[in-house]
């Protein structure tokens, strides 16, 4: 049996994508048979972030239409074994996706799988739905940042409410709080929401902290996943919040401002 | 405490404001997000009926379902003008 995790956030532009194609690379590297799904029907975009546009010949809603089958669809990461892509339609309408067609792709997908990553697009409808309906687990993506916190814990409450493991009554589907783009200088500066302040009012466990940084977006340049960037603060950050979801401990790194400039010191002393 | 601080305590970073604006915003929707379908639109009639009787804003009815122990309580609350209760 696989387990399904559900990359949400409510808002747009958050970082989902990103953290789909870090998270389901880094636990393809750690042994696990990985697939990750793009739920978002009509504007895909995975495939340009795991660097696999080209090689796109079907995909989720072809399988889910029975019009070709999944080993047709799947496409194998070059760079890392274990791991799989289904990406999303370009042409078709999202409202396509329904609880059979899903269910019945996620059940096949479980036989063989060991972790189901679904990228669910922005917003409340039929495409976010569907992503988080069969989730085991919901890693929800949030910047520090008014607008993208209050989206979260919307999401918090569908996850809660309309989902196959609520409307069952089982056990709770396991909340993981993701905040991206973090800038701890301007945390300093109070210009920011602090880590803290975002745990204080989402109250779930926090599972990774990801610093803001020019990396993500050359890695997006180069259809590279941001974890294989392993020099880089960000890939190091999305590294460790893997292995916590496997559920190793690990000390949350890039919450302090690095600089050891004149000014830094000087605040040591004087604190 | 730093030595900034001292300058900065009477003014509010934007952090801060953020953080209260959210903390606020969230416990309200939470609310009417657990509470029953119909609450609003109980809100929305109740409104109404009061708006045959007397003019007030929009905001004029609150409606909140609390839990105390095992008892759930209706608080409903009618801001009237200050002209209408004169009349």
């Amino acid at each position: 049996m696989a387990t399904v995790i559900v990359i949400t956030s409510g808002k747009g532009g958050v970082g989902k994508t990103t953290t789909s194609a870090a998270i389901s690379t880094g636990l393809a590297l750690c042994g696990y048979k990985t697939v990750v799904i793009d739920f978002d029907v009509g504007l895909r975009n995975l495939d340009l972030i795991m660097g696999c546009e080209r090689r796109v010949v079907y995909d989720f809603v072809n399988v889910i239409k029975q019009e070709s089958n999944l080993r047709q669809s799947l496409i194998k990461d070059k760079r890392v074994d274990n791991l799989f892509i289904l990406p999303a339609s370009q042409t078709r309408d999202k409202d396509i996706l329904d609880i059979e067609g899903v269910g019945r792709v996620i059940d096949e997908l479980s036989e063989s799988f060991d972790y189901i990553i679904c990228d669910s697009p922005a917003g409340i409808e039929r495409g976010a739905f569907m992503a988080m309906y069969f989730a085991d687990e919901a890693v929800v993506v949030t910047n520090p940042e008014v607008s993208s916190v209050r989206d979260s814990d919307r999401i918090l409450g569908l996850l809660a409410s309309k989902t196959r493991r609520a409307e069952q009554g089982g056990k709770p589907i396991k909340e993981h709080l993701l905040l991206t783009r973090y800038d701890p200088l301007r945390v300093d500066k109070g210009e920011m929401l602090s880590v803290e302040d975002v745990k204080d009012i989402l109250a779930i466990p926090l599972l990774g902290v990801i610093p803001e940084s020019k990396a993500v977006l050359q890695a997006s340049n180069a259809g590279t996943p941001i974890i294989l960037e392993g020099d880089s603060d960000a890939g190091q950050a999305y590294d460790d919040a893997v292995s916590r979801l496997l559920g190793e401990e690990r000390m949350h790194r890039f919450l302090e401002v690095e600089k050891k400039g004149f000014f830094s010191k000087f605040r040591l002393f004087r604190s | 405490m730093r030595f900034l601080d001292y300058f900065r305590s009477n003014r509010k970073t934007s952090a801060s404001v953020a953080k209260e604006r959210l903390q606020i915003i969230v416990a309200r929707e939470r609310t009417t997000r657990n509470g029953p379908d119909y609450l609003p639109m109980m809100q929305e009639e109740l409104l109404l009926v009061v708006r045959k009787y007397i003019q007030v804003e929009n905001d004029a009815v609150k409606i909140q379902l609390e839990q105390e122990g095992n008892c759930e309580v209706l608080e409903l609350n009618i801001t009237l003008p200050e002209s209408a209760a004169a009349s």
